[in-house]
């Protein structure tokens, strides 16, 4: 891609193009307590939302930053925040609070190395399973991973419009390499779907907040402060809101919130297929890793080696229809990935040993290059 | 609305009050109800927060709205809400367990006086898990978990969020007979009241140690903890003093002026470039100008930093990449291009510059003590020419001289970009710098 005069270029870090993202995305609320390597995005949002008349706020810690946005956003807000992966540990109650109470939320994890305090101003992916498993209870939530500056703006956007959609909360994941690396970029070429807004309750005398006729139908809501008198619980409910200790009624909740992600995977799923004909190899791969996936499939083929390449930005729900037909005469998947084989795990449920599954994995901060994926994944 | 006036706040659709007889809780959500009725407000414009115990059975009794969340976050909903909605009425019900698990909650809605009514239902015990002692247990209470008599000091909750700054605090008990009317004195509070009301739990506290109605007010004159009025301290309500120091009005955002391509280049392959130096020496900064200054030749571009958390010293060095393609891999394994500002920089890079191959050039302060290395070396008077222009320009003078050695794009490019993005002061210096650094292997 050569670059041409009417573009408007700019040179930003992934942090500066999740909060334009979000911005765009007409984001008006956000909470957020520092940590490298997504403290950026917070001064970003506490620069910029109050011009905008919005409301942003540095919370006393994790707990009261997401504590802060469930409350904002059930008063309407389109709402944001960030943190990594230390942080996410201290979101975790809330976010299960906020799967339950079908809160809108975006949550970005700028993933650092860890566990624990680890090497905090490096990277690696660590926190994949941990974001599809972050709450007690299990229930599915959705997740999406940029590769490119770019894309870290067009999937925090895209992020709104799917926790509006869906009533939940929305991880954008994705880690330092792509969050404080400055790229050159042209946002403004960047092609962006319609803005979604949460479907409203506007008619009848009653609010009932979680109330579906299908299970995966999505509840129309009504806000705090808004013409219905509204009410949101972090104990198991009934579509009204009220505690129940039915087991049919709590077991219908438990299928609801399930099947409104998973029946609506398909509508989620986002890819980048790169198919050659007659490969029987196949790189899996997502986020920043994918590019290093990508020069590997270049110079593969360039040896007259053929393979092909998925590429994944939703995680979550696991786009298991795409995976499994790119698999279909597949007999090598090579999964590389910057830890040690989280997400291979998923290739190895769908496929069922079908293909030989390859990870090629490491955690010691630096990224995984064109020529490891080469040689760990025995393509030369 | 209309003018309808409300008789009551509650409903009894779903049943009485789940409290256990004589339980405080009781008398204090129906004081809550008469403040509310004294008060008049239209109930969709209520939110009642409960957090987790016994107090938060209640909200649901309410026909306001109701927010029932986790333990001791309860007041981070209700600040949520009102930083949403300013206009809300927002109540805080809480017990003395939510004040321990979410005492940084507490301190800090008070320090920032965000306008929510927090009401603690304080019977010195977790009733709804057994009771446990909590922060408020009084020395040598029995409780499940202080079976020898409680050995901690009890919190005093209103001295705490009073100290932190909390608009108005009152101390009560269950039993008072103008309960309702200090409630709603709290409720009308704009910014943050807290009333900490005592109360008696008859399932576990009172029975363990035979605590009745007049040893409440025996318990708080032993402690010498104030009653009444403790704190009246009006000032600017949080949300209120945002929008007065950081809403200008609603603004279109103005981000960075774009790059518009205007230069040609010749480069044909990605050229990795490291700069080594030090905190102070513009490392970053630089490197962000060499990258802009090869987009408005046509290049794409990425940039890495490497510093350490205290930034102010030690190395800084910075990784950028320009390409004719599509950058993919953004690490730069073998670099074209070494520059060598200083010894941090040596330091912090020396193992990369140990392996660097013929293909590499290092262009290095003359004054440097390089490692051995396979890489061609060029030395350059950098720093001494900085020091006649001015000492944070060495970085620029560096790259200026590198577009020399090696024409990437036109060194006019560096200049539009310093122009471009830096203030006409720094600007005029650095394009002084330019032409140094250009000038260098002239000499």
């Amino acid at each position: 891609m050569y670059f041409c005069n009417h573009m408007k270029l700019e040179f930003i870090e992934g942090n500066e193009a999740i909060a334009r993202g979000a911005i765009k995305a007409q984001c008006d609320f956000f909470a957020g307590y520092p940590i490298t390597p997504s403290s950026s995005i917070l001064q970003y949002m506490l620069e910029w939302l109050p011009q905008k008349g919005a409301m942003a706020i540095q919370a006393e810690d994790e707990i009261a930053s997401i504590g802060f946005c469930i409350g904002a956003a059930m008063a309407g807000r389109k709402v944001l925040t960030a943190t990594s992966g230390p942080g996410i540990s201290l979101y975790s109650e809330n976010i299960g609070l906020a799967i339950i109470g079908e809160t809108p939320l975006v949550i970005v994890n700028i993933q650092r190395q860890g566990p624990a305090t680890g090497s905090a101003t490096k990277g690696a992916e660590g926190d994949i399973q941990f974001t599809r498993w972050v709450a007690s209870g299990g229930l599915p939530i959705i997740a999406l991973s940029p590769a490119t500056v770019g894309e870290a703006y067009e999937l925090t956007y895209r992020a709104f419009n799917l926790a509006e959609q869906y009533r939940t909360p929305v991880f954008l994941l994705t880690n330092k390499e792509i969050g404080v690396t400055k790229e050159s970029v042209d946002l403004s070429a960047i092609p962006l779907p319609p803005l979604i807004r949460r479907k409203r309750h506007r008619s009848g005398n009653l609010y009932l907040p979680h109330f579906f006729n299908k299970l995966s139908e999505v509840p129309a809501i009504s806000d705090f402060g808004g013409k219905y008198i509204a009410r949101y619980t972090t104990s198991t409910h009934d579509k009204a809101g009220y505690l129940t200790t039915d087991p049919a009624v709590i077991q219908e909740m438990i299928d609801h919130y399930t099947a409104k992600i998973e029946d609506a995977a398909e509508d989620m799923t986002l890819v980048k297929k790169d198919f050659q004909k007659g490969a029987e190899t196949l790189i899996i791969s997502y986020g920043i890793i994918s590019r290093s996936a990508t020069v590997a499939v270049q110079k593969a083929r360039a040896k007259g080696k053929k393979i092909s390449s998925l590429v994944l930005q939703t995680l979550f729900p696991v786009p298991e229809k795409t995976i499994r037909a790119a698999t279909k005469n597949i007999k090598k998947i090579i999964v590389p990935e910057m830890n040690m084989g989280q997400y291979r795990r998923e290739i190895e449920r769908l496929v069922r040993g079908s293909a030989q599954v390859i990870g090629v994995n490491r955690m010691d901060t630096t990224l995984i290059s064109p020529e490891t994926i080469l040689q760990q994944g025995k393509l030369l | 609305m209309s003018a309808q006036r409300y008789t009551s706040y509650m409903t009894d659709s779903i049943g009485p009050l789940p409290y256990c007889p004589g339980c405080g809780h009781g008398l204090l959500i129906k004081a809550l109800d008469t403040a509310l009725v004294s008060l008049q407000p239209d109930p969709k414009n209520v939110v009642i927060v409960t957090d987790i115990g016994c107090i938060g059975l209640s909200d649901r009794y309410f026909t306001t709205n109701a927010f029932h969340g986790l333990h001791g976050r309860s007041i981070t909903y209700g600040c949520g809400l009102k930083l949403a909605r300013p206009e809300l009425t927002v109540i805080v019900l809480q017990g003395d367990g939510g004040c321990g698990i979410g005492g940084t909650h507490l301190l800090n809605a008070a320090r920032r006086n965000i306008g929510i009514t927090l009401i603690i239902g304080n019977n010195f015990n977790y009733g709804m898990t057994g009771g446990q002692h909590s922060v408020t247990t009084p020395s040598g209470g029995i409780t499940s978990t202080t079976p020898f008599g409680n050995v901690e000091k009890p919190m005093d909750i209103c001295e705490t969020v009073s100290a932190a700054g909390a608009a108005w605090v009152y101390r009560a008990t269950a039993f008072d007979g103008d309960l309702s009317a200090v409630l709603a004195r709290a409720i009308r509070q704009p910014g943050f009241a807290m009333v900490d009301v005592w109360e008696l739990c008859t399932a576990y506290y009172s029975p363990r140690n035979r605590l009745r109605k007049k040893d409440l007010f025996d318990l708080l004159d032993n402690y010498k903890f104030r009653r009444g009025l403790i704190t009246d301290n009006p000032r600017p309500e949080y949300s209120e003093q945002y929008h007065k120091v950081y809403n200008t009005g609603k603004k279109k955002l103005s981000f960075h002026p774009p790059v518009h391509v205007k230069y040609p280049h010749s480069i044909k392959r990605q050229i990795g470039i490291v700069i080594a130096g030090s905190a102070g020496q513009k490392i970053k900064s630089t490197a962000t100008l060499f990258a802009e200054a090869a987009m408005f030749s046509g290049l794409e571009a990425t940039q890495k930093d490497d510093y350490p958390i205290t930034v102010m010293t030690g190395h800084s060095i910075a990784e950028i990449i320009i390409s004719p393609q599509r950058i993919e891999y953004t690490a730069i394994d073998s670099p074209d291009y070494f520059i060598v500002l200083s010894d941090d920089g040596i330091k912090r890079a020396k193992r990369r510059i140990e392996t660097l191959q013929k293909h590499s050039v290092i262009l290095a302060d003359e004054s440097l003590t390089l490692p051995e290395t396979g890489a061609q070396i060029v030395r350059l008077p950098i720093i001494r020419t900085a020091k006649e222009i001015n000492r944070l320009t060495a970085a620029v003078i560096a790259m200026a001289s590198l577009l020399k050695y090696r024409y990437l794009f036109p060194v006019e490019a560096f200049s539009t970009a310093i122009a471009t993005f830096q203030k006409t002061e720094i600007a005029g210096i650095n394009k002084k710098a330019v032409k140094a650094g250009f000038a260098l292997l002239h000499k």
